[in-house]
């Protein structure tokens, strides 16, 4: 047998069964109407948990980028320090929580599809029941002949059809809030206690978790790699490190600028090389070191 | 003949139809038993969209009940076996 032949039995039986205790057409219907509307109440009451779990998966989100955030920052002035292991913790810690950012989009895009269609059930389910109410009464007045009572058992069974598979997807959205809530709990728990969020979620086959380390890492130099030359650029205001990256990164143009100071501090032989700060070193009377630094950022710059 | 799609609602699908979804379905048997669960994705990706091409969308207020059920959109494997397991129209 068919799939859809064997779920349409399915429905019909879990159907029949919420009628089971009603003895006669007119108490069948009262006793569906009572069932429309107690679902409805139920959808609706899973329509406001959705909408909770979705408000606190962005507050969770707004708390993890900020966290990140502040870990960037963090890395920036410890490499401003000559810190690098410690940068580079920072930075670790920040691709473990972009890991459970990107993990939270994903569920959030989960909820608001939930929210979707529990509004739909909602709406759907709302219009049936009107439609029975109206129904139901002229049913029942007419109810002891024998084609009304047929037509009173199709409205019926079509309506516990309905509610049937209302409760259906009642049932599977409740799943995913009690999923989603469990991690946000666990999420929360992280954000408390400031550790690290490697610890969630579903644990990760060992091979998974080893290239993930090694393509973290990578990231992790890469990251270190732009920082560098960040501050190569006089991103910082640390002056001892400026010099420092600069000479690493920036080899040529420090020379350069240097080669140009020398020039301006004698006379004005450097004019081959960089004409406009050579000029202005010229003219100041005595070129200080802030000005070289100057020097060399219009250097690189070119 | 009236189809519901669980989660989604039901269609009224002209009988000339029905051998086109009736195959999709064998698909989704087919795919059922080996455990495939691309091949039952896309069956029942098939399946849905076949229903909604070929029927029409019943309002809310007709209260007819269908004969035949498709299971809602993104279903798995697990979550239809669940479903077949828990009614008594296993024969």
């Amino acid at each position: 047998m068919g799939v859809m032949k064997r779920l349409s039995g399915i429905v019909q039986a879990k159907a029949n069964k919420a009628l089971d205790k009603a003895e006669n057409p007119a108490d069948m219907l009262d006793l569906s109407y009572e069932k429309q509307q107690e679902n409805l109440t139920k959808v609706r009451r899973a329509l406001a948990d959705v909408t909770t779990a979705k408000k606190r998966l962005e507050m969770q989100a707004a708390q993890l980028q900020a966290q990140a955030q502040k870990l960037q920052d963090q890395a920036k002035q410890a490499l401003g320090q000559g810190q690098e292991d410690l940068a580079r913790e920072a930075l670790t810690r920040r691709g473990a929580l972009a890991d459970q950012l990107s993990a939270l989009g994903t569920q959030h895009q989960q909820v608001e599809s939930q929210q979707q269609q529990l509004e739909t059930t909602a709406q759907r389910l709302q219009t049936q029941v009107e439609a029975f109410r109206t129904k139901k009464e002229t049913m029942k007045a007419t109810y002891a002949a024998s084609q009304a009572q047929a037509s009173i058992g199709e409205a019926v069974s079509g309506i516990s059809e309905s509610i049937t598979d209302a409760g259906m997807t009642l049932q599977r959205a409740e799943d995913k809030i009690a999923q989603m809530q469990a991690r946000s709990g666990a999420i929360d728990e992280l954000l408390d206690t400031g550790a690290l969020p490697d610890a969630l979620g579903p644990a990760k086959d060992d091979i998974q978790a080893q290239l993930d380390a090694v393509g973290r890492a990578g990231q992790v130099d890469a990251e270190l790699a732009a920082l560098k030359s960040q501050v190569g650029a006089g991103a910082l205001p640390a002056g001892g490190a400026t010099t420092e990256a600069g000479a690493t990164t920036e080899a040529g143009a420090t020379t350069e600028a240097g080669a140009t100071t020398e020039a301006g501090a004698t006379t004005e032989a450097g004019a081959t090389t960089e004409a406009g700060a050579t000029t202005e070193a010229g003219a100041t009377e005595a070129p200080g070191a802030a000005e070289a630094a100057k020097a060399t950022d219009e250097g690189a710059a070119k | 003949m009236i189809v519901r799609i669980l989660g989604e609602g039901r269609y009224d699908v002209p009988e000339g139809d029905l051998p086109a979804i009736e195959q999709l379905d064998d698909e989704l048997v087919d795919a059922l038993e080996r455990d495939d669960e691309n091949e039952f994705n896309g069956a029942l990706i098939d399946l849905i969209g076949e229903v909604r091409h070929s029927g029409t969308l019943l309002p809310s207020d007709d209260l007819r009940p269908s004969e035949l059920v498709v299971p809602h959109e993104g279903a798995t494997i697990d979550e239809v076996r669940a479903l077949l397991a828990e009614g008594p129209a296993e024969s």
